[in-house]
């Protein structure tokens, strides 16, 4: 039976992290994400659940606390945003190094400097090297269902995931959320799996010691396989959830695709934005549609490919700037992989709404037209274009 | 032969205790500690202040010098009371 309530995207992450019911929460505040770990930490204290909640210092402690507690065999989680993200950087390598499951509620948010506490996606974009699964979701219902996913599929594959949602957009927007019952969501993870227990005492081992030349370069291939494998598996781990959770979730969402001529891709909740005018749109049979990838982490090239040659235009909505010259990231992902492709859709990149800058139905009306004329013009002198923005 | 990426254990934990042994350190060492039998008088202070246990003592009495481990710091040289151990620099 599913009980329907109203929730914002971070009470929604907060109640997920209630029904998986962690052995260990290891956490920070920071705004968006807040009250994420606010909301658990009263489930804590309340005996809702059988967590040992460990309030850190720093977002660095709660990472490394997080490692200590899934090397030594419990079901961990934690959540931040932003800064708290950044901060974490450097652990963040050692999580997947070391092939532990864990989940980070994450709330995207923009990066100083300036100082900024609203949504983009330049924080998890920054750590899209780390070796983690990066899942975004568009809102508090996506944000809810694809936490209690991700802590299953980061114990089947034995790689740490981040869930994000968008700061504000999502994280403090009310919207109607379906939820499970705690024996739903306990059924559906099943028993704990963890690749190793360091407190196992029969078992005495080392974890996390140093390897030179001789093994480092083997172990990396080891891991980056193990990455390619994933992506199976994420699939398998999306038609699992919808199967047993009734839902219809896929790796990447198509939205009248099958004729699409001008195509939109963007990640989160942008990408919602976008589906209901490409709504509007058709009712005057213009053929639009939406792309909305929810793994950024491993990335689904080819299956993007497939998905996007043949339209005559693509407009790729970016949130968040790589400071290169060349774009966004997921721009940068997506012209790496069409090169080589038979078919070539024209393809350009439009940044937008950094810092929490709205973009709204107008906005999204005039890429399309954009992504028209420059699909068509001979002179095609920069494919990257800044919008939202005042000029 | 060394193990291939595809039969190395995940993450690459060491699955038992006391492997420290097993990493030879000995060739980080740019000078090499010497030791001269007929002067020891088999005190031990060596064994005593040697940092990486590389004094190879059996039944009491100092039998050699793990040069596996050794690196080469001089320490045991530097107290030994009847100068039994001298260092000589590494040529490599």
């Amino acid at each position: 039976m599913s009980n329907i309530v109203a929730k914002t995207g971070n009470e929604a992450m907060a109640e997920a992290m209630r029904q998986i019911n962690p052995d260990v929460v290891a956490a920070y505040p920071i705004t968006p994400a807040t009250e994420i770990v606010q909301i658990f930490s009263s489930f804590v204290s309340d005996g809702k659940v059988d967590t040992v909640f460990v309030p850190t210092e720093s977002e660095h402690s709660a990472i490394s606390a997080c490692i200590g507690a899934a090397a030594s065999g419990a079901r961990v989680m934690t959540g931040t945003s932003s800064q708290g993200l950044a901060l974490m950087h450097e652990i963040l390598f050692i999580a997947s190094g070391l092939r532990l499951p864990m989940v980070i509620c994450e709330v995207n948010r923009a990066l100083s400097a300036p100082i900024n506490i609203h949504c983009d996606h330049s924080d998890t974009m920054a750590s899209r090297d780390a070796g983690w699964i990066q899942i975004f979701s568009e809102d508090p219902q996506e944000a809810y269902d694809q936490t209690i996913l991700a802590m299953k599929l980061s114990e089947d594959i034995f790689f740490p995931a981040m869930v994000t949602t968008d700061g504000f957009i999502i994280s403090h927007a009310m919207s109607r959320l379906e939820m499970y019952s705690d024996k739903e969501v306990q059924d559906f993870l099943g028993e704990h799996k963890t690749p190793y227990n360091i407190l196992d005492t029969e078992k005495p081992m080392t974890v996390g010691s140093i390897v030179l030349q001789d093994f480092y370069m083997e172990i990396r291939t080891q891991m980056a396989a193990e990455m390619f494998k994933a992506k199976a598996k994420i699939q398998d781990a999306y038609a699992e959830f919808n199967k047993k959770m009734n839902r219809n979730y896929n790796v990447i969402e198509k939205y009248f695709m099958d004729d699409a001529e001008y195509v939109i891709v963007a990640l989160g909740s942008t990408a919602g934005s976008a589906r209901y005018l490409c709504e509007k749109l058709r009712e005057n049979n213009e053929k639009v549609g939406v792309v909305k990838p929810r793994v950024f982490r491993p990335f689904f090239a080819p299956e993007l490919v497939e998905i996007l040659e043949n339209a005559k235009g693509v407009a790729v909505l970016d949130r968040s700037d790589m400071m290169s010259s060349t774009g966004g990231h997921l721009f940068n992902e997506l012209k790496s992989a069409f090169y080589g492709n038979a078919k070539q859709p024209p393809m350009k990149n439009y940044i937008y709404g950094l810092g929490g800058r709205d973009i709204n139905m107008s906005d999204i009306e005039k890429v399309l037209h954009d992504i028209k004329e420059f699909s068509v013009s001979k002179v095609k002198d920069s494919d990257v274009k800044y919008i939202t923005v005042r000029e | 032969m060394k193990k291939n990426w595809k039969e190395l254990d995940i993450a690459l934990i060491v699955k038992k205790g006391g492997t420290a042994q097993d990493f030879k350190t000995g060739d980080w060492r740019s000078s090499k500690p010497l030791w001269d039998q007929e002067k020891c008088k088999q005190c031990l202070i060596c064994w005593l202040f040697c940092p990486d246990s590389s004094i190879e003592v059996k039944d009491g009495k100092m039998t050699g010098i793990d040069y596996e481990h050794c690196k080469g710091c001089g320490i045991c040289a530097k107290e030994c009371p009847f100068k039994a151990i001298s260092m000589e620099e590494e040529k490599k």
